[in-house]
């Protein structure tokens, strides 16, 4: 039965470490703008695009 | 029939930049028409640098150039006023965030973010759509905080420079402590749950003795900061209510909470029971939900604003002949400033040079343009309108007549005042009976056995504590004011639903609120005119940029124009050209005729018009109520007392009358203090107030009144303090969001009722000393969610009913 004390252990470590990636993550300010990178993303692929038409 | 949607295109020119209906196709470039030099100056700017993807992202994303004036960002370069513009500068390398409210579409995203490509010196820009902002970092060595803000300004988005709104970033900092609390809360409730679990399914057996008291120790560690981080918002709002001997919602909830936290102690380091940590992590966890669900706030809306957020941030000012410019700040009693057209005189001044036609309109709610001549006073706010014109400051700019307004003491008034959440009406009595049944259920087991006393009396204090109480509000107004916000009108914070459920009286300003500012009626009085006399006059008139022209310009269509010569324009009299042979004159009646304008019976604006100088008639310029707005009036008048409030003169008296009944107090020519103390007299009347405005000279009857809205035409153009802006779309609705104020705070009281009910199911519990902390981690998130849920759909199902989703 010991071998859950580790478990236990174990698995609160994983939790307090997604903890801290949680609180890393409104801290930088990944929760401020929730709209921005949605549109972003898409820029990029487009002006990727346009290169590579050119370049044929 | 239908036609074929190429036609028309090509009945309809529209521009290529802006999508704005072209006057012809004068103005091209290869097949790309625009309707105006603006317009094609952005696109020819952008073609050049290779950015024209700007136009295949979004179609015709431009905002137009029409109404554009050339100005001038000298004052950039005054060091005082940059720094506070900038966020941060290593004398190199400098952040600056600007507001770009012209940020509507994901072109603009990816304009924003390609500046890069206009300006080397940029290094980084990142816009925000949400909050329509753009932060910047550029190289001080290659370019400028003026040249960025010029070369924004040319591209058509300009930044709304003003330094008032750089103070407001504290709300920032605490919505994210509460994002720091919910994710403590919830990490903690998850894994007590877990570790609780054996518990809940009675696995006494197989957990021995070893690996129980584990579980406990471990869920205590756990709960620790859920208690003294999480839940300390409760505990202060708690002790803060008692301080002014207000019981308010946070007391039962901070006394739950506690004995909740201090008898799972008991129970674990006694040995004696598991404790309720799983019920305290969960509740604190959902209370925090609920929380946020009504922290919904409106990024790019700004309740707040006060007159420095309307005024320029700099003027230009005359010394010894030479032009430079100054912070508004900075102004003192005696400088001579230049003021172009379009631009605000930011103090009350004396006129001293040029021809001065003054619009107040967003002062005064007076609709015409006022004429001055020199040695008159010009009162701050008001707009030029014509040739620039100097005069002398001779009052400072927070000493003028309209930014006195804000030293009057409703603008000290702190806003908690305002709030009567019912919530807090009910937890007094909720507090005093709870208590009473504990103690009574306490007394009446310590006569059989003390250790049964202790338990009935802190069971009935646990179950008690209204988490779905205090879950009904924010979820019911946390819901109304989205499906408000879906229907164009913006709140500030949910508890202006609860006031505006209970008011009794509705004051109104006139101009731009029950009319329409960006359009006019626009009439022709005398003898018609022929085909040709109308081209005549929208050959002149398309050349003025006054908005009289605009209007009478848009009276007719014609399809083509002569070629204009001569072309005259007077500030504040009228303009003239040659066009075709003949001489036409359009403007004021001494200007056209040379005759005095006599007529004072009617006060409405008139445009005369001459042909080669034979008086032709006039125009008559008239405002235009909004649409619906007998069908709204109608509706209000019947529950509510209506009073109408105009800077403007009591022309249209007659008119209004149409819309309103004898019963409504109509009252003209107010200034800006007599609306603040019309409402006043109202509210020591008893009466509950709300001021539907649109200016600055309704700022502080809308700061005074118990509910202030705002129309807007465009919500992102300048709204004064208030708590909360309407979409003037959206103004016939304006009796539907009051009623469903109303209905949201009876969806309340049912909650209340289904909160109520679990509490006495609970309670029957806790009296016979029999409540176990299964009962209690499945009584109190099944009472919690029900009401969340139905607080919810009722809302939702209400609102579809009327047709507000």
């Amino acid at each position: 039965m010991s071998v859950i004390f580790v478990l236990i252990g174990l698995s609160s470590f994983v939790a307090i470490i997604f903890l801290i990636a949680y609180i890393w993550s409104v801290k930088t300010g990944q929760y401020d703008d929730n709209y921005t990178p949605s549109v972003r993303i898409l820029f990029d692929n487009e002006v990727k695009k346009k290169k590579s038409n050119i370049e044929s | 029939m239908r036609k074929d949607p190429e036609i028309d295109i090509t009945e309809k020119l529209i521009c290529y930049h802006c999508g704005e209906d072209c006057k012809d196709d004068e103005i091209k470039i290869g097949e790309k028409i625009f309707c105006c030099n603006g317009c094609k100056t952005v696109y020819e700017l952008l073609d050049a640098n290779d950015l024209c993807t700007y136009y295949s992202i979004d179609d015709t994303p431009g905002l137009t150039k029409k109404d554009d004036v050339k100005k001038n960002f000298d004052f950039l370069d005054d060091p005082d006023l940059k720094e506070k513009l900038i966020d941060f500068t290593d004398g190199k390398t400098t952040t600056v965030t600007f507001s770009i409210p012209q940020t509507h579409c994901s072109s603009c995203i990816w304009i924003l973010e390609n500046l890069y490509k206009l300006d080397e010196g940029i290094i980084h820009s990142e816009a925000n759509f949400l909050k329509k902002i753009v932060s910047i970092k550029f190289n001080e060595e290659f370019t400028s905080l003026k040249k960025i803000v010029a070369l924004l300004n040319s591209i058509g988005y300009e930044p709304d420079l003003n330094l008032a709104e750089k103070e407001v970033e504290k709300s920032a900092v605490i919505n994210k402590r509460l994002w720091y609390k919910i994710g403590v809360a919830g990490f903690a409730a998850g894994n007590i749950m877990l570790f609780s679990f054996p518990e809940y399914l009675s696995l006494n057996e197989i957990g021995n003795d070893e690996i129980k008291p584990v579980f406990s120790y471990l869920n205590i560690v756990f709960s620790l900061p859920v208690f003294f981080y999480s839940a300390s918002d409760y505990f202060i709002s708690a002790y803060k209510g008692l301080k002014k001997k207000i019981v308010n919602v946070d007391v039962p909830i901070s006394l739950g909470i506690i004995v909740l936290f201090l008898r799972s102690l008991y129970e674990i380091f006694s040995q004696t029971g598991v404790g309720y940590l799983d019920s305290m992590t969960a509740l604190v966890f959902f209370l925090i939900v609920g929380k946020m669900f009504q922290n919904k706030t409106y990024a790019a809306l700004n309740f707040e604003r006060n007159y420095k957020s309307y005024f320029p941030i700099a003027v230009t000012i005359i010394k010894n002949k030479i032009e430079t410019t100054k912070p508004v700040e900075k102004l003192t009693v005696g400088e001579r400033i230049l003021i172009k057209n379009g631009e605000l005189v930011p103090a009350d001044s004396v006129l001293i040079n040029g021809n001065a036609f003054i619009d107040y309109s967003f002062v005064t709610g007076e609709s015409n343009p006022v004429e001055k001549i020199n040695g008159d006073l010009i009162y701050a706010g008001g707009r030029q309108v014509g040739g620039a014109i100097e005069v002398e400051t001779v009052k400072e700019v927070s000493q003028s007549y309209l930014t006195r307004l804000w030293n009057t003491k409703a603008f000290d008034k702190e806003d908690e005042s305002k709030i009567d959440a019912f919530v807090n009406i009910v937890s007094k009595y909720f507090t005093f009976i709870v208590i009473t049944i504990a103690v009574v259920a306490g007394l009446y087991w310590f006569q059989i056995d003390s250790n049964l006393a202790f338990n009935a009396l802190t069971a009935v204090l646990i179950i008690a504590c209204p988490c779905a109480l205090a879950l009904s509000t924010p979820f019911t107004l946390g819901n109304s004011l989205r499906i408000f916000g879906k229907n164009k009108f913006y709140i500030k914070s949910t508890h202006i639903i609860e006031t505006l459920a209970g008011i009794t009286s509705i004051v109104m300003d006139k101009t731009g609120t029950i009319t329409e500012t960006q359009n006019a009626k626009v009439s022709f009085e005398g003898n018609s005119l022929t085909d040709y006399e109308k081209k005549l006059l929208r050959s002149l008139v398309r050349n003025s940029s006054h908005p009289l022209s605009k209007n009478i310009f848009g009276l007719y269509k014609t399809s083509d124009y002569y070629d204009i010569s001569n072309y005259k324009e007077i500030p504040g009299k009228g303009i003239s050209a040659n066009a075709d042979g003949n001489y036409i004159q359009i403007g004021s009646r001494t200007y056209v005729n040379e005759q005095p304008d006599n007529d004072n019976e009617n006060l409405s604006t008139k445009v005369y018009l001459a042909i080669n100088n034979v008086e032709k008639g006039f125009f008559k310029i008239g405002n235009i109520y909004r649409a619906k707005l007998k069908e709204v009036i109608t509706a209000l008048r019947e529950d509510y007392n209506l009073s109408i409030l105009s800077g403007d003169n009591d022309s249209e008296r007659n008119l209004l009358l149409n819309f309103f009944d004898n019963k409504t107090d109509m009252h003209f020519r107010q200034s800006p203090y007599d609306k603040l103390n019309y409402i006043e007299k109202l509210q020591n009347s008893g009466e509950k107030v709300l001021m539907i405005g649109d200016g600055l000279n309704d700022a502080g009857a809308l700061k005074t009144s118990n509910v202030g809205i705002s129309v807007a035409e465009n919500i992102n153009n300048f709204s004064p303090a208030c708590d909360g802006i309407l979409d003037a779309d959206s103004f016939d609705k304006l009796g539907k969001f009051i009623k469903f104020a109303k209905t949201s705070k009876s969806i309340i009281i049912v909650s209340f009722i289904i909160s109520f009910f679990y509490n006495i199911i609970g309670l029957s519990f806790a009296v016979q000393g029999t409540l176990s902390p299964v009962i209690s981690a499945i009584l109190m998130p099944l009472s919690s969610i029900s009401v969340v849920v139905f607080a919810t759909l009722a809302t939702n199902l209400i609102a579809k009913n009327r047709g507000l989703i």
